[in-house]
């Protein structure tokens, strides 16, 4: 038995029409724009993690198709309970470079203050959840986000997106089950990028896709094509549908790849063939996209040159801006732990800043404001 | 005697115990053929074959459970949590399980796992590439805790935690996993789990430390005798559990004047434990009370990490406290 891969543009840009979404040309330029965004965001992150300037980066290149339609096909009152390599889902909604950078160099301008490492984003008007790094806690959290939305009778759903890794933490059984239990207005999301680090997906499960998994727990799963933008949009867009129509949970699998490494720290030479890699670059989804646009007439050479020079003057200038800003100050370590402060942290607080200020401890002050 | 760093120590001690024992197994997330994430198991898997350096899915509480069984079956199963930051996944299999199959069975089902974990802050590893997690678990009766901070202990303890009938937290100090360097004997030795290490003598304060914070407390006392002549005597506990009380109250009894320097939380923390055990048994010898020099009571912080972790300036302040009183 083997698993359908819906796909709605083939690799030349052609379309099987029957499951193409009827999008408007100025949605379609968005999703395009947000991909490459994405990709820039990208090359800017690694370029500056092996300048030093940052002191880690996910690259998510390969799968821009995946975020960015997953999160196209809701709507803005949607939650998201994203993982770290989702980028394009806080770009789509909004994020500004500006404001993603600020977080990779943990300034003080920073929206989580610099507590995190880069790429565990949190941006709360878009209900883009804090990032965790570890794996597929988020996915329970999201079934009682939705279990939430459902009492209160919102109409709005929520989205969990998880790797192929992730789904083999009990953290992911007990989430769907409990999703299938209380028919919780959700989608859960997989991004299967084949490698959960140097582990490929036969090392991760022997079940024959990742989508079949959610007949057990009583509700649909399909299986899409990662790197095709349009079968991700009309998928998720499906499953929310039926969420949002009181219907329950739904899964969505798809496809992609993890063109670069796991993270700046990895290097998937040790445990993976490059002529996979190659395989993979021949099914770049912005290329695929690229095709379609053309298909459509909407794609012109200049429009491209446009959207890329547009995109990079865009984050060049974040980037500056960014450089100069300052990290946060040494008190803030203290705040957030609860919603105030108890004496005894308060203690301890004191304690290091009256150090601070005596200059009895000047190799922890150095550049940083107290 | 080969020089190794602590990460290479470490490797060294698994490739040894693997070829003398056949019942020894290691298991964790990318340890086969990526060599672990920080290499710790690297050409393991060639050497010893994939049944024997398994690759498992990504969930730790398979992985200690699984470990469990397979120590109940016989084997001697060295299971590796790739971040101890992720351990808590295998908490319930830990504490619950691991800790308390000899005993809740009446000696019937003894369950030796032996869990690698690198832990600790200094990586820029923010929040959750950084704990310390060891309060936690010697809290837990039934599991030894076990840190080494120079590379001949890493490989002659891990030998005795393999080799012992007992579960163990074998914690690696990631921080200094290559920087600190040291001679190491080729083959097969073991150093005793539960005796502390003089890793600097000394006689006016006693410093006590584990892992890397080892290295940061012989800083300063370097720094303490060359600056201020005060002499410092630095205490590498090495097995939090079971504890050395006996080496720990003669250096106490000796000095006088005791810093603790614990880069996990300060509340709850072992430095805590160390404290009341020190109070309640050596407080006729004291002449200044305990100073702890500890992290702060905050989730561990990226940017700030330098201003959150113990260093030789709080250490110093913290030896200037006890010797003024
Ligand atoms: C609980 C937990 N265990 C281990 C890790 C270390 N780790 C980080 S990412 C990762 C692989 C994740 O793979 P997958 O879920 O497929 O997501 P991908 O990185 O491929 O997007 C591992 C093992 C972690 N972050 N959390
Ligand atoms: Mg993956």
């Amino acid at each position: 038995m083997t698993t359908e891969v819906l796909q709605v543009i083939r690799s030349d840009g052609s379309v099987q029409k029957k499951l193409e979404p009827t999008l408007s040309e100025e949605m379609l330029r968005k999703l395009y724009r947000t991909m490459v965004q994405v990709r820039a965001l990208d090359e800017k992150g690694m370029l500056l993690q092996r300048t030093g300037k940052i002191g880690f980066y996910v690259p998510s290149g390969g799968q821009e198709a995946s975020q960015v339609g997953a999160v196209a096909a809701l709507d803005a009152g949607d939650w998201l309970f994203p993982t770290y390599r989702d980028p394009g889902m806080a770009l789509w909604r909004g994020a500004s470079f500006r404001e993603m950078l600020a977080h990779e160099f943990g300034c003080a301008e920073d929206r989580s203050k610099g507590r995190q490492m880069p790429n565990h984003y949190a941006f709360r008007e878009m209900k883009y959840v804090s990032i965790s790094s570890p794996i597929a806690t988020q996915i329970p959290q999201a079934v009682g986000a939705a279990m939430a939305a459902k009492y209160r009778k919102t109409k709005e759903i929520v989205l969990t997106s998880m790797g192929d890794g992730g789904t083999s933490e009990g953290d992911f059984h007990c989430g769907m089950n409990f999703a299938g239990v209380y028919k919780a207005p959700i989608v859960f999301y997989c991004q299967n990028n084949q490698w959960a680090i140097s582990v490929p997906l036969s090392g991760q499960t022997a079940s024959e896709s990742i989508s079949v998994k959610a007949k057990a727990y009583g509700f649909p799963g399909v299986t899409v094509d990662g790197n095709d933008v349009l079968a991700v949009y009309s998928a998720v867009r499906q499953a929310a549908d039926r969420a949002r129509a009181g219907g329950g949970p739904s899964f969505v699998e798809a496809l992609t790849y993890r063109m670069g490494p796991h993270s700046s720290s990895d290097d998937p030479k040790r445990y993976r063939p490059a002529a996979e890699e190659e395989e993979w670059r021949q099914k770049d989804p912005i290329d695929r996209f690229r095709n379609y646009l053309k298909k459509q007439g909407i794609w012109t050479e200049a429009w491209e040159k446009e959207t890329w020079d547009g995109v990079r003057a865009d984050l060049n200038e974040a980037t500056k801006q960014v450089e100069a800003l300052g990290p946060p100050t040494i008190s803030s370590m203290f705040d957030d732990v609860w919603s105030s402060i108890p004496p005894v942290l308060q203690e301890q607080k004191d304690s290091l800043i009256e150090y601070l200020k005596k200059g009895e401890l000047k190799d922890l002050g150095g550049a940083f404001p107290l | 005697m080969a020089t190794l760093t602590l990460l290479q120590a470490v490797n060294d001690g698994l490739r040894t115990e693997m070829r003398r024992d056949d019942r020894v197994v290691c298991l964790g997330e990318d340890i086969g053929i990526n060599g672990g994430v920080f290499r710790a198991t690297e050409g393991l898997q060639k050497e010893f074959g994939a049944e024997r350096v398994i690759d498992t899915p990504l969930a730790e509480s398979g992985i200690i459970g699984t470990a469990i069984g397979m120590a109940l079956y016989g084997l001697k199963p060295v299971p590796e949590i790739q971040f101890m930051d992720f351990i808590y996944p295998a908490f319930d299999q830990i504490v619950s399980e691991l800790a308390k199959f000899r005993y809740r069975s009446g000696g019937q089902f003894p369950s030796p796992v032996v869990i690698r974990t690198p832990y600790g802050g200094g990586i820029k590893g923010g929040h959750y590439h950084s704990q310390s997690a060891e309060a936690y678990f010697c809290h837990t009766p039934g599991i030894q805790v076990v840190i080494p901070s120079t590379p001949h202990d890493a490989k002659g303890l891990l030998a005795s935690a393999i080799r012992g009938e007992d579960p163990v937290l074998f914690m690696e100090p990631k921080r200094i996993y290559r920087s600190i360097k040291g001679e190491v004997p080729e083959g097969e030795y073991t150093v005793p789990i539960g005796k502390a290490a003089i890793a600097r003598p000394g006689t006016q304060v006693t410093i006590v430390a584990w892992g890397s914070m080892t290295h940061i407390a012989l800083e300063a006392a370097e720094k303490a005798q060359e600056e201020k002549g005060v002499s410092c005597e630095v205490l590498d506990l090495r097995s939090l559990v079971p504890l050395d009380k006996a080496a720990l109250l003669e250096s106490v009894k000796k000095t006088g004047r005791v810093v603790i320097v614990c880069e996990a939380p300060r509340t709850g923390g072992y430095a805590g434990e160390l404290s009341a055990i020190i109070a309640e048994e050596a407080i006729d010898s004291m002449e200044a009370p305990i100073v702890r020099v500890t992290g702060f009571d905050t989730p561990f912080p990226y940017t700030l990490e330098h201003a959150y972790m113990p260093n030789t300036g709080r250490i110093l302040k913290a030896i200037d406290t006890v010797v003024n009183f």
